[in-house]
């Protein structure tokens, strides 16, 4: 275990909008909450799964709801710590540790928030090590984890357990429901993980990676180097293509943002097309209409100069961009892994192929 | 006859025209003057002395950049009373959270947090604490803060909570000069409640500053009513323009491109502006700019409102050559020193103008100063200029296709006549008061954004159109001439019930 500094979550709050692949909610607001926590003194400690004791209870957490409602209900950390809190009474027991559900986006640093206040440590990983859209999309998922209880607190005096659900589908819908209820932002305690099952089922060290990516990016920025090499050697990534984003189509479907976006080579790219489908994040990518790049790999969007990451909301005609693929963790990779997060989990009737195999 | 007079004061150039039914009947050119006001009597004066005429002109529109610069610069700000409405929500990131330190230290009077605020479909949050409004209604009056900003959760939706907010604090602090965040922007708390603390900041000034210009005016014999332009390229009259001070951010680019579109009769092309340091590249769209989507920092504020979709590119006719086999532009420049440290007028810097001239683009200077410039660095600085103009515009373009390119301002010569993915490159009289022209010839706009449930795509926008129509009228439109110039919508992820956001925006002719 060990202190966080606040340029470590400064660059956690960069590397982690990159690992969510065009979704999971853009951080900005979150690192808002870290830096005035730092202001005024607060330190979060973050630590190793190996630390945990098998029977240690891991509090793993994230904001439900939808991005836009979250422009004008800010996050803020008292309620994520409610839900933490909510889940030890109904538990009757008291949690060890935070960990993030999904390292992509906004949700890496929803733990730390719970943890300024709660004085508790954040474990470095997540269960998707990028982000997904929907709850069954998780390495505890994968592995056939319990998928209850769950608590759901709102920032007024209203709070949800989830006692029992049925399946994945069903938890999703049911606190789905819920968060919509409570005008549709809401802070969630998922299903409490033992120590045995942090180390044995989640994707371990993420959090430490998405520090590296924006560490590397920041280097890269101060030195007048490319940020996107940079990126690509500390996360041994592939540079898939760089061009021009020449068409983009969105629309929602059963609650995601679908759609697709052309991109145009550029320099070594030029003469070439590149199509991307997404759906909140990027799913499948084909140059010259053969598929060269698919969920699970991350495949990241970034502003080719400024090495940002794009969301698939704020993609638009005219942006140069560069897609690069970055590793999976292997969990996600298994056969059961690819039912759960591979292409035709999305809909695409395709055989994984990684860029990396 | 229909008489306009459009004034645009920037950085450098005050420029004015007398429109005469929409005939360019003069034009003068004069330099900005620190105190402004100089600056546009003198522009007045050179446009009566060509046009005595103008004097009796039924309007007046005056384009400035006066209060970004007063943000960037730091100066002339008032203190202001910032009250939020939306707790228990969000009270981790009070006002002012992500404002660079120094600037929040100047503004920063009170800070006040209050429960209220709405959901996402109109709901209330939780009742609005009106009695702790009155509370801090007193504790701002008792400081002597003489202007406030008021941010409620989700009032783009339902004003209901900044309303009443508003009608409290003038009840119990008697001219206080109140800002509703829903006013000025859209959804996107943060951003929306900092355009209403910048508003807040700048109101003390825009009032001192319409007053100096409407005084400027009658001191010229001009009679008219003044209108200021806003960063959509419509007007507001001074009166009420001065309590929004932010709406005048980007009304400079904005005049240019609306002069563009009037001068060369297209309403759908590309403009470029060439001054004397930048180049800014932007998009006509019914003969309005397309606006920005995105998040605009001001001084060093995150900001969310209506300003053009811009391309700045560090190339103008004073920026600095780099002599080599690929020779480097911008983005340094020598601003309004071109006559006297360019080449062509005696100087010893390469400038762009010297290329200019030395290629026989331009007659300025004494063109045998530049006569010994090597053939091939003209060429290449040619070939430099040419490629980045071409890749902004590329980049400005929202399809494919060959567009048309208006150019304007003070360095339109060094627009190439041909261009890579430009049909046409458009050269106007008059180009280099494009921004007085745009000025003399804004309209009135309305607009509306908010989020529809259960409602078809026709009947959100229909229903969207109607508010923006009645809003464009209160702000001196003649419902008659209303055009709808923008149509955007969006659907939602994650909301319920087939949510659509949808924007309407509607330009009309003052009314009278």
């Amino acid at each position: 275990m060990r202190p966080i500094t606040a340029e470590e979550i400064e660059s956690l709050a960069i590397g982690a909008w990159i690992l969510g692949t065009g979704g999971g909610g853009s951080p900005y607001l979150a690192l808002l909450n870290m830096r005035q926590a730092y202001r005024q003194g607060v330190v979060c400690q973050i630590m190793d799964a190996a630390e945990l004791a098998d029977d240690d209870l891991v509090a793993v957490v994230s904001n439900m709801g939808a991005p836009l409602v979250g422009q004008e209900r800010l996050t803020d950390p008292k309620t994520m710590a409610l839900a933490v809190t909510m889940m030890e009474e109904y538990l009757g027991r008291k949690f060890r540790a935070l960990m993030s559900l999904e390292i992509g986006g906004g949700n890496s640093i929803q733990p730390f928030m719970g943890a300024a206040v709660l004085g508790l440590p954040v474990i470095d990983g997540d269960c998707m090590g990028r982000a997904f859209p929907e709850a069954q999309m998780t390495s505890f998922a994968i592995h056939d984890l319990r998928m209850y209880p769950l608590t759901l607190a709102d920032v007024r005096d209203n709070a949800v357990v989830v006692a029992r659900a049925a399946s994945w589908k069903w938890m999703e819908r049911i606190s789905r429901k819920a968060c919509v209820e409570v005008g549709s932002i809401a802070s969630t305690c998922k299903a409490p993980r033992t120590g045995k099952e942090i180390k044995e089922c989640a994707i371990l060290g993420s959090t430490t990676k998405a520090i590296g990516i924006g560490r590397a990016v920041q280097a890269a920025r101060r030195a007048h180097r490319d940020p996107i090499d940079a990126v690509l050697e500390v996360e041994r990534g592939i540079k898939i293509f760089s061009g021009k984003i020449h068409d983009i189509a969105r629309r929602t479907t059963e609650g995601f943002l679908r759609g697709t976006a052309t991109v145009e080579g550029l320099d070594g790219f030029r003469g070439h097309t590149f199509k991307l489908a997404f759906q909140n994040e990027f799913a499948v990518g084909w140059l010259d209409d053969v598929p060269r790049v698919m969920t699970p790999d991350l495949i990241c969007v970034l502003d080719t100069v400024a090495g940002d990451a794009i969301g698939t909301e704020t993609l638009r005609y005219g942006q140069r961009v560069t897609v690069i693929a970055l590793p999976a963790p292997p969990i996600l990779l298994t056969p059961k892994g690819i039912e759960h997060v591979g292409p035709r989990a999305f809909g695409y009737d395709l055989d994984f192929r990684s860029v990396f195999a | 006859m229909r008489r306009r007079i459009g004034i645009d004061v920037g950085g450098t150039n005050t420029d004015a025209v007398l429109l005469e039914d929409g005939r360019v009947g003069a034009a003068v050119k004069t330099a900005t003057t620190p105190d402004v006001t100089t600056g546009i009597t003198r522009a007045l004066a050179g446009l009566v002395a060509q046009a005595p005429d103008a004097r009796g002109a039924q309007a007046v529109m005056i384009g400035t950049t006066h209060f970004t610069n007063a943000v960037v610069q730091r100066r002339d700000l008032g203190r202001v009373a910032a009250v939020r409405i939306g707790l228990p929500s969000g009270a981790s990131l009070p006002p002012f959270v992500d404002w660079p330190e120094d600037l929040a230290e100047l503004v920063r009077a009170e800070v006040v947090m209050l429960e209220g605020g709405h959901e996402f479909d109109g709901r209330p949050l939780v009742p609005f604490d009106v009695k702790g409004m009155r509370a801090a209604a007193r504790r701002i009056r008792e400081a002597g803060i003489r202007s406030v900003a008021v941010a409620a959760v989700f009032s783009p939706l339902n004003a209901s909570g900044e309303e009443e907010a508003g009608a409290i604090l003038q009840e119990e602090c008697p001219d206080i000069a109140v800002t509703l965040s829903h006013r000025l922007g859209r959804i996107g708390l943060l951003e929306r409640e900092n355009a209403a603390l910048l508003n807040a900041c700048l109101i003390e000034l825009a009032r001192k500053t319409t007053r100096a210009f409407t005084a400027a005016l009658r001191g010229s014999g001009i009679a008219a009513p003044l209108y200021l332009t806003q960063n959509d390229g419509t007007v507001m009259l001074a009166e009420v323009a001065e309590t929004y001070p932010v709406y005048s951010f980007a009304s400079g680019p904005t005049n240019s491109m609306r002069g563009a579109a009037f001068l060369s009769q297209r309403d759908e092309a590309l403009v470029v502006d060439v001054g004397g340091t930048t180049t800014d590249i932007g998009s006509l769209r019914h003969g309005f700019p397309r606006e920005a989507n995105n998040v605009v920092e001001i001084g060093g504020v995150r900001t969310l409102f209506r300003m053009p979709d811009l391309l700045s590119l560090g190339l103008g006719g004073g920026s600095l050559i780099r002599p080599g086999p690929a020779p480097a532009i911008g983005p340094a420049s020598v601003g309004y020193r071109l006559t006297e440290q360019a080449l062509v007028f005696g100087g010893d810097v390469l400038t762009v103008t010297d290329v200019a001239v030395a290629a026989g683009l331009i007659d300025l200077g004494d063109r045998s100063r530049v006569a010994s410039l090597p053939a091939m660095l003209v060429e290449a600085a040619l070939a430099r200029i040419r490629s980045m103009i071409e890749e902004g515009v590329d980049r400005m373009k929202t399809d494919a296709g060959d567009a048309p390119l208006i150019a304007v301002g003070g360095g339109s010569f060094l627009v190439p006549a041909r261009l890579a993915g430009v049909s046409e490159v458009l050269n106007v009289p008059h180009q280099a008061v494009a921004n007085a022209v745009g000025a003399a010839i804004a309209q009135v706009s309305g607009e509306v954004d908010q989020i529809f449930q259960d409602l078809t795509r026709d009947a959100a926008i229909a229903r969207a159109r109607r508010a923006a129509e009645d809003k464009a009228v209160a702000a001196g439109a003649d419902r008659a001439t209303i055009n709808v110039v923008e149509v955007e919508d969006l659907p939602l992820a994650y909301l319920p019930g087939n949510s659509l956001r949808t924007r309407v925006r509607v330009v009309g002719d003052i009314a009278g």
